[in-house]
């Protein structure tokens, strides 16, 4: 409870038929922001709905959790279910073959966000007249842009449907491996195209560190703080997003815990519950519910990783960190440019893959002894992702806990969203186009998946009330999704 | 074959011979009639009514009725179709099928007869009912979710297997798939061998663990839509 003379801010959803999210911004007297709180209606139905369902449907089953990352959860799952049937390691096949579909899903995905919903934000600026800044804007202003995301994303598409069989709810990985290997033709096919898109993804890499630089002043107190950063880092300390020991490093870069095995997660990361959110709240266990949150994503990765092993988004990771002398980079738009440094990781990785002649091997599936229990960690497009079940010796799930990227950005987005708001409240209790737009885009920049968090498809479209002390509505604005 | 006699099945003449079904003088003849209660090998069980023709202008179930000499059969007018697609739908909306992610999708009979009979969204409403799931065997796992009451399973351990693991309780729409044992599908003299594993046209009896190996691309009904191997017998 906020105590005292305030007012209310809440924005939420127009229309949705499952699970919203909505932000609460709470004024005081003088009209100052004295609370803000992204809300999101978290439904618990699918974990109930999974339970009683035998384990090896979980990497197929899992991608009713979102229409927007199923492959994340595909995989995930995957990653849980091989440690049920007792295998820890896969063949190498296996292992390349969801690594190459892995690759193909932060590409897509990563450049769908960052041309179909950021650029517009970077490239005609937050204020800029909301018809003008959307992707259709980005088609009118500059067309090999917007030709190009689309392009990109296909192809991000295209090796998904060659790992997985489908470019939405494919079966690829199973308990233990792959269903299947990268044919000649598939992988020709594939290679034929990946110097256009490494091309693309270094632009694409240009196009946000320049205006991260040019706007460095600004961004550096736009919806910025320090904060923890949490990933999966391969043995050596490489960026990995397949597989790794959990890392979490502090504001300043100074190791919490690192290597942590993913089967003693739990020791490690906390959920807390909040009245006022159905969506919890991670937390580090050594630093306690109050100061242990963190964030994931892009940004952490590439500030928590030693090096990235590949050359090209090496460089860039350094010319990154060069911006804040090797420390940690806080600044929350910087999620962009990192993001982009993965685009161009993902590039050269499936360039590497596919010249890899281990993805036509025929071993693909691994068996071993048993378990009753399997976690899987990775890191989705939005960060770090939790899948654990526990399997009955009927082969059925009776327990399945998850903890999707978003949920771990849910305090950080609150942060933003409360220095957004603070920035851009007029003395007046009113909702201002400025404050409004920049709501949305400090959201954005985490690339929030409410579809994940809320285990319900679909965007979120944005409505804004502002409530007085006496509980009156003083203004109400919407905006879409 | 001195007693073969002929008929017609949508004004094309086919051959016929005593003792054989409508069913099965089509597919001796490389006509497809549409059917998933019947399976080759089985006795006819007339249950589904997917099979229904008209005979002399008298519907009938292609599955049970004898051809006869100088009989007209219809097989794919609109009407029929229709007929067949309201059955496949009332299928889908009676159970808890989740194509999306069953491990069947692909080889699924039923699945497959509505694609070929180009069902896009059921007409009824779905009933959501609460079934329940046997996994108790070992090797096999019974998901009462999907059943569709064809009784293969029944037939095929009773009269192939020689066991009767399978039954029916209950009548109307509390009918269920039931196992012969007090209470589970583990106490039961099923073997993982029996060929009742394999009779089940949907995802509601499965060799446990197999789930989704086969790739997509290479499932039995990705290439070519069911029935289609019927149809081609007869242009070789
Ligand atoms: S379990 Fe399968 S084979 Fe047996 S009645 Fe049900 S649908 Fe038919
Ligand atoms: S196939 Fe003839 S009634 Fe089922
Ligand atoms: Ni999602």
């Amino acid at each position: 409870m906020v105590a005292g003379n305030t007012k209310r801010i809440v924005i939420e959803p127009v229309t949705r038929v499952e699970g919203h999210g909505k932000v609460t911004i709470l004024l005081d007297e003088d009209n100052r922001v004295a609370q803000a709180r992204m809300h999101i209606v978290e439904f618990r139905g699918f974990e109930r709905f999974i339970r009683g369902r035998p384990y090896w449907e979980m990497p197929v089953a899992v991608q009713r959790l979102c229409g927007i990352c199923p492959v994340s959860h595909h995989l995930c799952a995957a990653k849980a279910v091989d440690r049920i049937v007792g295998v820890d390691r896969l063949t190498p096949t296996a292992e390349k073959m969801r690594r190459l579909m892995h690759y193909g899903q932060i590409f897509q995905s990563h450049a769908l966000h960052f041309f179909h919903l950021s650029a517009p934000d970077l490239l005609f600026g937050f204020d800029a007249d909301p018809a003008e800044r959307n992707v259709v804007g980005i088609i009118r202003k500059n067309k090999p842009l917007a030709v190009q995301a689309v392009k990109m994303r296909q192809f991000g598409q295209e090796v998904i449907k060659a790992t997985a069989g489908k470019k939405i709810h494919g079966t690829g990985a199973v308990p233990g491996g792959i269903n299947k290997n990268l044919s000649v033709e598939e992988r020709d096919g594939l290679l034929s195209r990946t110097g256009q898109m490494l091309r693309w993804a270094r632009d694409a890499v240009k196009i946000a560190r320049d205006y991260t630089i040019e706007h460095l002043e600004m961004l550096s107190d736009f919806g910025s703080f320090e904060s923890n950063h949490m990933c999966i880092v391969r043995d050596d300390g490489a960026m990995d997003l397949y597989n790794g020991g959990l890392r979490a490093i502090d504001a300043e870069g100074g190791t919490i815990f690192d290597h942590v095995p993913n089967e003693a997660y739990l020791d490690y990361i906390a959920e807390e519950v909040r009245d006022w959110s159905y969506m919890k709240f991670p937390f580090i266990r050594s630093i306690g519910p109050e100061d242990g949150w963190y964030r994931v994503g892009p940004l952490s990765r590439v500030n928590a990783c030693d090096f990235i092993d590949t050359p090209e988004a090496e460089a860039a990771r350094k010319d990154f960190l060069s911006l804040t002398d090797g420390k940690p980079n806080n600044i929350t738009m910087a999620y962009h440019w990192a993001r982009m440094i993965e685009v161009l990781h993902s590039i050269e990785m499936i360039e590497r893959l596919l010249q890899d002649p281990d993805l036509q091997g025929d071993e693909l599936i691994t068996t071993g002894e048993r378990r009753g229990e399997g976690i899987g960690i990775i890191e989705a497009p939005r960060g770090t992702l939790f899948h654990h079940y526990k399997v009955g010796d009927d082969d059925l799930v009776t327990m399945c806990n998850l903890i999707v990227s978003t949920t771990s950005n849910n305090e950080p987005m609150n942060r933003a969203v409360r220095g957004v708001a603070e920035k851009y409240i007029s003395g007046r209790p009113e909702i201002t186009e400025g404050m409004l737009n920049s709501i949305e885009v400090a959201i954005r920049a985490y690339d929030p998946c409410l579809s994940c968090a809320t285990h319900a498809l679909g965007q979120m479209p944005l409505e804004v009330t502002l409530v007085g002390p006496g509980g009156d509505v003083l203004d109400k604005k919407t905006k879409d999704g | 074959m001195s007693e073969t006699f002929t008929f017609t099945i949508d004004g094309v003449e086919v051959e016929g011979e005593p003792g054989q079904t409508i069913l099965e003088a089509a597919q001796a003849a490389g006509i497809y009639i549409p059917r998933l209660c019947h399976k080759d090998g089985l006795e006819p069980w007339g249950g589904c009514r997917v099979c229904t023709v008209t005979v002399n202008g008298r519907s009938a179930s292609a599955c049970t009725q004898p051809a006869a000499a100088g009989i007209t059969v219809e097989n794919e007018t609109d009407e029929l179709v229709d007929m067949r697609r309201g059955i496949i739908e009332m299928l889908f909306v009676e159970g808890n099928h989740f194509c999306m992610f069953c491990e069947k999708s692909g080889n699924c009979e039923l699945q497959a007869l509505a694609y070929r009979l180009g069902i896009a969204a059921p007409r009824y409403e779905y009933l959501w009912p609460t079934r329940d799931v046997d996994a108790s065997h070992p090797d096999v796992l019974l998901d009462r979710n999907r059943c569709i009451l064809c009784a293969r399973c029944v037939r095929t351990s009773r009269d192939l297997d020689g066991k009767q693991v399978f039954g029916f309780v209950g009548r109307g729409p509390g009918k269920k798939i039931a196992v012969n044992a007090s209470a589970r599908l583990s106490e039961t003299g099923l073997d993982v061998t029996d060929e009742a594993v394999d009779a089940c046209p949907v995802g509601a009896i499965l060799r446990k663990r197999e789930g989704y190996r086969i790739p997509v691309g290479l499932r039995r009904y990705d290439g070519t839509p069911i029935g289609s191997d019927i149809e081609k017998g007869a242009s070789s």
